[in-house]
């Protein structure tokens, strides 16, 4: 949120500074040098003429997209004499449980390690490196001996970890109360409720026409389908990212949601973002890293056991040992309240010089993490583009489902607004849901960590997707799964068990998306 | 037995139970006022030579009643054996249903829908003009052997190094199909004029075809696929051809390269050949449903190149059908259930593989199992022994009229095609199937039922 005065020349020298040294600055330079041979451009007026001369090109959209790629990953402006750490989250009790959840994550990775004897990287001998160079794009059809590697954790072990957050400043010793939590979250943080959120969502209501309802067969595309389609068209000419965005809040069309995505992301597939990938396609075949083969692991358990999925299950390598390697990743840490682990060289531990950051890119999948790139693959199947579009993703919606953080779209805040949604909504089917064991998040939580991928059908997941992007949250993840537990509530009230819920809960693949929103919001 | 006629109600308790299949009268519905002479039956004696999702379908249909053994039957899901040896012997009433045509082969055997696709060709060209015939350019260059060796070789020779795809003519699911690409691997095939002594003691060879192998072939992730699509047929003279919503895009187990032609797990998608595949997994399911390719491909490429990609598909059916119309044996008996395989190459042109009169009704998945359990208890109700259809009906359930004796477009005007002569055909693969809610506002309940 743009501030006055002060703050916004702050933000403004910040972006500055980020996009000096960017690609697309020398490309503008190099325009602005070649447009003075233009008849158009007079001395006179040199300064108006080159900027008209970059408008008109379509230049200066491109730098309006990267700014505002910049605000979007750009952290709110902090006080002044607080530490860098504030950035990544500001509260401390947070940062310290985020920082012993990564100790005990190392931990394990190292034990792995030490236990089956791999080294956590190896450079690759020269016949391994010209056989992967071969079978690069097939790397599915490798059966390595995966059994003694296990993910490094699953999110139901993160979960226990959420549970177990207590803010040490809040005193909840005075019994129940009306704003007592019972739920499994125990702290409080500031989250939407339903009447907040009618009120940021005014797109899903029921007034207001989107795809995911108004396209539905039986109604005819002039009310809506038509125009949205014929606006999305004029979107990508006029290749937008704010507007894109805003037109996103209310569905991408099939046809060009691939564009409007990479539109919003600005996730480019330029000669340099291309040079980048293969860069990184050649840093995985000179070294294999351990996480590699949970990588391995964790695509031949999730996504190539997926009925529709399963064929893309080579993308997925492709993406994913790339994305290991990216040291470009690292920039995101400096708002993501997780630090990238450090590793020493052989012989050197201890010596901070020789610390590595690992994987290269700070980030250690866990089970099921493949199944972020796998929607992605429907839309895009250049690997530099599937790469380009992904690794945006991440860096702006995807970090905040697995690292501890007070973001009102991170992980903590998701689970909290999801139960006080539930709580609020149908306190009578969490109370008995709770009575019987089957706290709604222990079954909810698996669907927010993938932000529901693999669980609904593809063409709602996506609908769904285009939201995240659209309202740049991730809120309605929350939202989504309060509404799922409020259609199946009739079912819910009469079970007797945990595993009675979760068999009613247990197949999303026929659920419709923005229906069951737009009912849960607004009706 | 025969029918009473005359007896218009219908009691409410009378309806005899699956078991029973002796002792009964048959009753009809009133006629329908739209088409007088449209009889409806409450109670239908079916016969079914199959074991698979038809066996549950016919089972579950109200007032259907099996018949084992030797009895007379108002309906047949029989094969093409039986009706090889049974069809040209049987007397059969009006309202009885078969659910082949006598001489189906026309159109289902790969040599002789090759020979009629050439000849409908030929006759377009002569009497329409090359641009009309040129819309028959959906199958590959083929020829059958041994009796066109000399042609075949004539074009092999034109294009060295291509590859080319050896299939029996009457085989199914796989069996006996080879890849080559070179003539000493079909030394068999050879016609040869002077037969030695030998040769002419050996069995004659089997008829196969040669068909140039499309070696640019559409693939998702690196995998080849084909389509698998329904149409039912009800009628040759005049022609009158549904398609079926729903379908389905089968994978190849392994990635696709041309550098194993050997492999033929690679190369052939039947479901029936995977299966055997040392690496198939049978929990990973190598299908997608229609639906889901058809968003995929509108993802990849925009609405307009699929809309453009599903019209030419039509055209195949249409184009193939109408090549065998003249040919094949009319009778009002029959109806046929084709399962038409289709591929398609990296431009997003369609290529027809072949069609078949008995597609595989076993179901490899529950999605599977359900698919096919709509596909035919739609193609049961267009078929409408019940007699609950006017007859003017554009679709049922999940199968919308393609073909009625000429091009049956969709009603709907819309802003854009108003004041056009461009109008949009009645087709919907791959597209949302309504089909529960669509026959409920179409069909009166079945008789003793209430609407459900």
């Amino acid at each position: 949120m743009m501030e006055e005065g002060a703050d916004l020349s702050v933000t403004i020298a910040q972006i500055v500074h980020r996009l000096k040294g960017a690609h697309l600055h020398s490309q503008l330079e190099k325009q602005a040098r070649e447009c003075l041979h233009r008849p158009e451009i007079k001395l006179e007026s040199l300064k108006e003429d080159v900027r008209s001369f970059l408008k008109a090109s379509g230049w200066e959209r491109k730098l309006q997209n990267a700014v505002y790629r910049e605000l979007h990953i750009l952290p709110p402006p902090g006080h002044p004499a607080a530490p860098p750490e504030h950035t990544k989250e500001p509260l401390v009790y947070m940062r310290k449980a985020q920082a012993s959840w990564e100790k005990r994550i190392l931990k394990s990775l190292n034990s792995m390690c030490t236990e089956l004897g791999v080294p956590l990287a190896r450079k690759r001998p020269v016949s391994e490196q010209k056989e992967l160079t071969n079978k690069w794009n097939e790397m599915g059809t490798d059966e390595p001996d995966l059994s003694k590697f296990r993910p490094v954790y699953a999110p139901k072990d993160f979960l226990e970890v959420l549970i177990s957050l207590k803010n040490p400043n809040y005193d909840c010793r005075e019994g129940l109360t009306a704003s007592s939590h019972w739920g499994l979250i125990q702290i409080s943080l500031n989250v939407r409720d339903i009447p907040q959120m009618r009120e940021a969502y005014p797109e899903l209501s029921l007034t207001c026409s989107q795809l995911g309802i108004d396209d539905h067969a039986h109604i005819p595309p002039d009310l809506f389908e038509s125009e949205h389609i014929r606006i999305g068209k004029k979107v990508v000419s006029e290749q937008d990212s704010a507007a894109a965005q805003q037109y996103s809040r209310q569905g991408c069309p099939t046809g060009f949601r691939a564009q409007l995505w990479a539109l919003i992301l600005n996730a480019t597939n330029e000669p340099e973002d291309i040079m980048h990938y293969e860069q990184l396609k050649a840093a995985v075949i000179h070294h294999d890293l351990l996480v590699d083969n949970l990588i391995y692991k964790d695509v031949k358990l999730t996504a190539s056991n997926d009925d529709y999925y399963f064929v893309f299950e080579d993308f997925l390598y492709q993406v994913l040992l790339c994305f290991s390697r990216d040291t470009a990743v690292l920039e995101h840490f400096s708002y993501n309240s997780a630090t990238p682990p450090k590793s020493y060289i052989q012989g050197k531990t201890g010596a901070e010089e020789f610390t590595v950051v690992y994987p290269p890119n700070g980030v250690i999948p866990f089970h099921g993490f493949s199944m972020y790139v796998s929607p992605l693959c429907f839309l895009y199947n250049e690997p530099s583009k599937l790469y380009s579009v992904f690794r945006e993703m991440y860096v702006r919606y995807f970090f905040r489902l697995h690292s501890i953080s007070s973001s009102p779209s991170g992980i903590v805040s998701l689970c909290l607004q999801f139960e006080r949604l539930l709580q609020n909504h149908l306190p009578q089917l969490f109370y008995h849901l709770q009575a019987i064991g089957a706290q709604p998040l222990r079954i909810a939580f698996k669907w927010m960590v993938r932000a529901f991928s693999g669980y609904l059908s593809t063409d709602q997941l996506l609908l769904l997707w285009d939201r995240i992007l659209g309202y740049d949250s991730l809120e309605i993840v929350a939202v989504l799964a309060a509404a799922v537990f409020t259609f199946r509530a009739e079912n819910l009230m009469q079970v007797t068990s945990l595993a009675s819920a979760e068999a009613v809960l247990a197949d999303l693949s026929t659920l419709k998306v923005m229906p069951l929103l737009q009912v849960f919001l607004f009706a | 037995m025969s029918p009473s006629s005359g007896d218009r109600t219908i009691k409410q308790d009378f309806f005899p139970s699956q078991q029973n299949s002796i002792g009964y009268t048959l009753t009809s519905l009133p006629p329908n006022s739209d088409s007088p002479d449209r009889e409806g039956r409450s109670s239908v004696r079916y016969k079914c030579s199959m074991i698979n999702s038809i066996l549950d379908v016919l089972r579950q249909r109200p007032g259907w009643v099996e018949i084992k053994e030797d009895g007379e039957w108002d309906f047949n899901w029989c094969d093409v054996g039986w009706l090889r040896e049974n069809f040209d012997h049987s007397y059969m009433e009006e309202h009885v249903r078969i659910c082949h045509f006598r001489n189906h082969y026309e159109l289902t055997r790969k040599n002789l829908m090759v020979k009629n696709l050439k000849r409908y060709r030929k006759t377009l060209d002569r009497e329409v003009g090359r641009l009309e015939g040129a819309k028959c350019d959906f199958f590959p260059c083929t020829f059958e052997l041994p009796s066109e060796y000399h042609l075949f070789v004539e074009e092999f020779k034109r294009s060295p190094g291509s590859i080319w795809i050896m299939k029996p003519v009457a085989r199914s699911q796989g069996k006996g199909i080879f890849l080559f690409r070179k003539l000493k691997d079909i030394m068999e095939w050879k016609k040869d004029g002077t037969r030695s002594e030998d040769q002419r003691d050996e069995a004659p060879v089997e008829s196969y075809v040669a068909q140039r192998y499309i070696e640019n072939p559409y693939l998702i992730g690196g995998i080849k696929f084909d389509l698998r699509v329904y149409v039912l047929v009800t009628s040759y003279l005049p022609l009158k051809a549904w398609l079926y919503r729903d379908g389905f895009a089968r994978f190849s187990n392994t990635r696709f390269s041309l550098s194993s032609i050997d492999d033929q797990y690679v190369h052939l998608t039947n479901v029936a050949v995977q299966k055997t595949a040392p690496d198939y997994d049978p929990e990973k399911g190598c299908k997608w449903q229609m639906q889901q390719l058809r968003r995929y491909l509108t993802a990849k490429h925009g609405s307009e190149a699929v809309e453009t990609l599903f019209k030419d598909i039509d055209n195949i059916f249409i184009r193939s059908l109408l090549s065998v119309q003249k040919v094949i044996i009319n009778d009002k008996h029959c109806f046929e259930l084709y399962g038409y395989d289709i591929l398609l190459d990296q431009h997003l042109k369609p290529w027809l593989i072949e069609v078949n009169a008995s597609p595989s009704l076993t179901a490899s998945s529950q999605e599977d199992y359900e698919m096919k359990y709509r596909l035919l208890e739609d193609t049961l109700n267009v078929v409408d022994m019940e007699g609950r259809l006017t007859g003017k009906e554009k679709r049922v359930g999940g199968y919308d009229l393609m073909w009625n004796d000429g091009p049956v477009y969709r009603e709907d005007v819309s802003l854009e095609t108003l004041g056009t002569t461009y109008q949009i055909a009645n087709t919907n693969l791959g597209c949302v199937n309504d089909r529960r809610k669509q026959l409920r506002q179409l069909l009166k309940p079945f008789p003793g039922h209430k609407r459900s």
